[in-house]
C-alpha cells in the first residue's frame, strides 16, 4: 500500500538544538499509527512539520505521493491534514458552535448562518456522543474534558484524510475515551490515517496497528503491533546513549538514623490536578520528581511555594504546619523555601533588567538599610553570587538577556541561594542548557544537600533523576504512583511508572 | 434570555445601569420625559457614541486605538470644508469625509500589521499626524455647513421631514407614531446596527474576537489574522469619521482642537470598559460600548440639574467611573493559580 504521508530525510533545528535529525517516516491510509518517545524525543516537532506549523530545515514531505510544502496550518488543513494539538486550538470567548465551524462556517449571503452552524455543531457533537453539550454555550464555561471533545468534533468537521491526535485523550473520561476509540475505528474503515500520540501504553496497544519509536530527534524503529513487548518498547525509547557524569551520592549506611524531615506533605490536593499527594523530604536529601510532562509536578511545586489558592491537605515545613500563603511568606518563613521556576524567561528573570538587579531581586532585605539599598552590600552580594556559581559575566550592569541560557539559569539559582533557603524546589533546572553547565548544577545540588538543605527536584530527563536523586517519586495524573529508593532507581522503572504500567516492564 | 444575560453579563449590567440612571435623571429634571430633553441629550451623545464604537473594535482584538479622537477631529475639519452647496456636493462631502476616516483607519491597520508596531504606540503617532492634518485644513475654527442639513439631522423626525418636505411635510398619518424620535438617535443606532451586526457575522468579524481571545489558537485554526487586524482599525476609522461628520454638522464648523480629541479618546476607553468589553480582548461588542458612552453622558447631565459645584465635577465623575468599572474586577477573586493573574 502506498503511504499517504511520507517524510524523507527531514531535519529541524531550533537555535542550534537538534529537534529532528534525518527522519524518514511514513504512515498508510486506513491505519492507526502510534508515535512513541520520551519527552523531547521529537514527536511534537514531527507532527508540527506534518501539519504545517513548522517547515523542515531539510528533507521533504510528501502527501499521496506528491511533494508538499505547507506555509501554515490552514494550508495543511485544506489538504486534509487535521491536527488536534495538545494546547487546544479553541477560542474560549466564542460559542461551541462557533468553534466547531471556526474557519469555514456555513454562510448565507456571505454572512455566517448561525442556525446552520448550530445544526452542524449538533450533528458533529452527536457523532462524538456529546449531545449534552449545548452548541450555544460559551467554550470557556466547559470543563477541560468537554473542550477536548469539542476539539475532536471540530477536527471531524474538517473532513480529515490524515488525523493527528496529540495527547488527545489526556483529559477524557473513560466513556469519552471509548467514544474516541469507536470513532477512530470508523475513520480507519473510511481510509483515514490517524497518527496517535499518547503516553498511555494500554491505549496504544488497544488502538494502534503500527508503532513508531522516536528518541533524541531520530526515528528509531517502526513495527507492527504485537511484534514487541512493552519492555522492549520501553528499552527502544530509552536507548543506550552516553549520559552526563554525576557527582557520587553518599553511600547509604545500613543502620544509619533516618534523615530529620524538613517538609512533610499528606493528602495534598488542588483542583483535580493534584490528587492525594503524600511525601516526606528530609534534611540533606535530594528527592526527584519523575513522570511525564504535565502530570502535576509543576503544580505541586507551585502549591508548596504559595502560588496556588484552594490547596487542601496537610503540609508541615520545618515543624510548622500550613502551606505558605504566598511566595513572600514562603521565602520569609522560619524555614525558607525557594523555587527555581519552570520558565526562566517569564517566571525566573526580569529579562530587560541588569544581571546584578536580577541576582538580588529576592533578597532585598539582606542588602538594605532601612528603606534604602546599601550599594556596598549590594555589590558584595552580587559579587558573591557570581563567584559561587561561576557565572560568566562581562559587566553586572548588562541586561540579563545578554547571557547564554546556562548562565541565565545560574543567575536564577544564585538569586534564590541568596535568601539562604532551607528547602529548594527546582522545576526542570537544566532544561535547554549545555552539558557543562548541567554538570555544574548537579554538583551544586549535591553540595547544597551535603550542607543540609532539602531539595525537591523535577526533571523531564530521566538520566538526571537517576544520577542526582536519593529517592524518586513518580507522578501520574496528579498522583504518586511509585516511590523508588537507591538501586531501585533505574530508567526502566521510572519510564514504566511514568506510563503507569505498574510492574509490567 | 437567561443565556443571553449570562453570556453578556457586562452588557446587561450596563443596560440596567443606563436605564436606572436615565430614568432617575428624567424624574429629577423639571422638564423630564419631554422630546426637547431627549433631542438635546441625543445630540450630545452622538459623537462620543461613535468614538466609543470606534475604540471597541481594536480593543476586541486585544489592541487600543489612541487615534480615534484625532480622526474624529480630522474628519470634522474635512466635513466643515465640504458640507455645503448643491445636494450632490453635500453628498460628495459626506462620502469624502467618511472615506478619509476609513482610509486613515486602514493606514493604522497596515502600520500595525506590516510594521509590526504595537497598536498603542502606532496610533499615538498617527493620532498626532491626524491633528496635524486637521490644523492644515482648519488653522482657525470655522467652516460652512449647510444650514438645512444641520437642522434636519439634529432634531426630530418631524423636523427632518418638514425641512425636506417629505411625507407631506411630516404630517403624513403613517409617520405620526415616530415624529418625536430624535434623528441623531436613529443615525447612531441605525449605523451601529447596520454596520456591526452584519460585520460580526463575517469570518473577519469572528476572527477579531478570536485574535483577542486566543491569538495562537486562531492561527492554528487557520483564521485570517492579518486581515482581521487591518479590518479592526479600518472599522475604527469609519466609526470615528461618523463622529467627525456629525460633530461638524452639529456645530456647523470644524475645529482642530487637540485637547478635545484627547478627551474623546480617553472617554472612548472608559465607555468601552463601562459597556463590559474586556480590555484584554475577546469579549464585548460595539453596541455595548454605545451604551457605555450613554452612561458617561448621563453622568455629566446630572451636574446640570443637581446643584454641584463645577469644581467638584471631575472628582465626582472620576469616582463614579472607578466605582462602575470596579464591578467588573470581581472575576479575579475566583482565580486559584495566582500566576494566571499575570497572564
Amino acid at each position: 500500500m502506498a503511504p499517504i504521508v511520507e517524510l524523507t530525510g527531514v531535519s529541524k533545528h531550533f537555535a542550534g538544538i537538534r529537534a529532528l535529525e534525518n527522519v524518514d517516516f511514513a504512515c498508510n491510509p486506513g491505519s492507526t499509527h502510534a508515535v512513541l518517545g520520551e519527552n523531547g524525543a521529537g514527536k511534537s516537532t514531527l507532527i508540527k512539520i506534518i501539519s504545517g506549523v513548522f517547515r523542515p530545515d531539510s528533507g521533504s514531505v510528501q502527501l499521496n505521493g506528491s511533494a508538499v510544502d505547507f506555509a501554515n496550518p490552514s494550508q495543511a488543513a485544506a489538504a486534509g491534514i487535521v491536527c488536534m494539538f495538545q494546547e487546544l486550538s479553541l477560542i474560549p470567548d466564542l460559542s461551541v458552535a462557533d468553534n466547531i465551524s471556526l474557519s469555514d462556517p456555513p454562510r448565507r449571503f456571505g454572512l455566517i448562518d448561525h442556525r446552520a452552524q448550530v445544526a452542524r455543531a449538533e450533528e458533529l457533537l452527536a457523532r462524538v456522543r456529546c449531545e449534552d453539550v449545548d452548541p450555544r454555550a460559551m467554550l470557556r464555561d466547559l470543563s477541560l474534558s468537554r473542550r477536548q471533545m469539542v476539539e475532536i468534533a471540530k477536527a471531524l468537521g474538517r473532513k480529515p484524510r490524515v488525523l493527528i491526535l496529540d495527547e488527545a485523550t489526556s483529559a477524557l473520561t473513560a466513556r469519552d475515551v471509548q467514544t474516541v476509540y469507536d470513532l477512530l475505528g470508523q475513520l480507519k474503515a473510511d481510509g483515514v490515517a490517524s497518527l496517535f500520540i499518547s503516553h498511555r501504553m494500554h491505549e496504544v496497544q488497544a488502538l494502534c496497528d503500527r508503532l513508531s519509536v522516536f528518541r533524541n530527534g531520530r526515528h528509531v524503529e517502526t513495527f507492527d503491533k504485537d511484534t514487541r513487548s512493552d519492555g522492549e518498547i520501553v528499552r527502544l525509547m530509552i536507548g543506550r546513549d552516553v549520559e552526563a557524569k554525576f557527582p557520587p551520592k553518599p553511600a547509604a549506611k545500613p543502620g544509619a538514623k533516618p534523615r530529620e524531615p524538613l517538609l512533610q506533605i499528606s493528602n495534598l490536593a488542588w483542583e483535580g490536578r493534584l490528587n492525594d499527594i503524600s511525601l516526606t523530604l528530609g534534611k540533606g536529601e535530594i528527592l526527584g520528581l519523575g513522570g511525564l510532562d504535565g502530570q502535576g509536578q509543576k503544580e505541586l511545586l507551585l502549591a508548596l511555594f504559595g502560588v496556588l489558592k484552594g490547596v487542601s491537605g496537610k503540609v508541615t515545613v520545618g515543624g510548622k504546619d500550613g502551606i505558605p500563603a504566598s511566595p513572600v511568606a514562603a521565602k520569609n518563613g522560619a524555614t525558607r523555601i525557594a523555587l527555581v521556576p519552570e520558565d526562566r524567561k517569564t517566571e525566573g528573570l526580569m529579562l530587560t533588567l541588569p544581571i546584578g538587579e536580577n541576582l538580588v531581586a529576592a533578597a532585598y532585605d539582606k542588602i538594605s538599610r532601612g528603606p534604602l539599598i546599601d550599594p556596598a552590600r549590594d555589590g558584595a552580594m552580587v559579587a558573591a553570587g557570581i563567584e559561587k556559581l561561576k557565572i560568566k559575566v562581562g559587566s553586572t550592569a548588562d541586561p540579563v538577556t545578554t547571557l547564554s541560557g546556562g548562565n541565565q539559569q545560574k543567575v536564577v539559582i544564585a538569586k534564590w541561594l541568596m535568601i539562604g533557603p532551607d528547602v529548594i524546589l527546582l522545576n526542570d533546572p537544566t532544561r535547554g542548557i549545555d552539558v557543562g553547565t548541567k554538570q555544574e548544577i548537579y554538583r551544586l545540588m549535591r553540595s547544597l544537600a551535603d550542607e543540609g538543605k532539602a531539595i525537591l527536584f523535577y526533571s523531564s530527563d530521566y538520566a538526571e533523576l537517576i544520577g542526582c536523586s536519593d529517592r524518586v517519586i513518580v507522578l501520574y495524573d496528579g498522583r504518586v504512583v511509585r516511590e523508588l529508593t537507591g538501586a531501585e532507581i533505574t530508567e526502566e522503572a521510572i519510564v514504566s511508572a511514568s506510563l503507569n504500567l505498574g510492574d509490567a516492564a | 434570555m437567561q443565556r443571553w444575560i449570562r453570556h453578556n453579563r457586562g452588557f446587561a449590567g450596563a443596560l440596567a445601569m443606563f436605564a436606572l440612571l436615565y430614568i432617575t435623571y428624567n424624574s429629577l429634571h423639571p422638564r423630564g420625559f419631554s422630546t426637547a430633553v431627549l433631542v438635546q441629550n441625543a445630540n450630545e451623545s452622538v459623537a462620543i457614541g461613535f468614538v466609543a464604537m470606534a475604540q471597541t473594535v481594536p480593543v476586541l482584538m486585544g489592541g487600543l486605538d489612541l487615534s480615534v479622537g484625532a480622526v474624529m477631529t480630522l474628519t470634522s475639519c474635512v466635513a466643515s470644508a465640504l458640507e455645503s452647496g448643491t445636494p450632490l456636493q453635500i453628498a460628495f462631502g459626506i462620502f469624502a469625509t467618511l472615506a478619509a476616516g476609513t482610509l486613515f483607519g486602514l493606514m493604522n491597520g497596515v502600520i500595525v500589521v506590516y510594521g509590526r508596531i504595537q497598536p498603542i504606540i502606532a496610533t499615538l503617532a498617527t493620532g498626532a499626524i491626524a491633528i496635524g492634518l486637521a490644523l492644515l485644513i482648519r488653522p482657525m475654527p470655522g467652516g460652512d455647513v449647510d444650514g438645512d442639513l444641520g437642522w434636519a439631522l439634529t432634531n426630530t423626525i418631524w423636523d427632518f421631514a418638514d425641512t425636506y418636505g417629505l411625507a407631506q411635510g411630516g404630517n403624513a398619518p403613517w409617520l405620526q407614531p415616530f415624529i418625536n424620535i430624535p434623528v441623531p438617535l436613529i443615525l447612531l443606532f441605525g449605523i451601529a446596527l447596520a454596520v456591526w451586526l452584519p460585520f460580526k457575522r463575517t469570518i473577519t468579524g469572528r476572527s477579531i474576537y478570536a485574535v483577542g481571545s486566543a491569538e495562537g489558537a486562531a492561527y492554528m485554526s487557520g483564521l485570517p489574522i492579518n486581515r482581521a487586524k487591518i479590518a479592526a482599525f479600518t472599522l475604527a476609522g469609519f466609526f470615528a469619521s461618523c463622529a467627525g461628520l456629525y460633530l461638524a454638522i452639529q456645530t456647523s464648523s470644524g475645529n482642530a482642537d487637540a485637547v478635545q480629541a484627547g478627551a474623546y479618546t480617553l472617554n472612548s476607553i472608559a465607555a468601552v470598559v463601562l459597556g463590559g468589553t474586556s480590555l484584554a480582548g475577546g469579549t464585548g461588542g460595539v453596541i455595548a460600548s454605545l451604551v457605555g458612552a450613554l452612561i458617561l453622558r448621563v453622568i455629566s447631565f446630572y451636574f446640570r440639574i443637581l446643584d454641584i459645584d463645577p469644581l467638584l465635577q471631575p472628582l465626582i465623575e472620576g469616582l463614579v467611573l472607578l466605582g462602575a468599572v470596579s464591578l467588573g474586577a470581581f472575576r479575579t477573586l475566583r482565580v486559584t493559580n495566582r500566576l494566571d493573574l499575570f497572564r
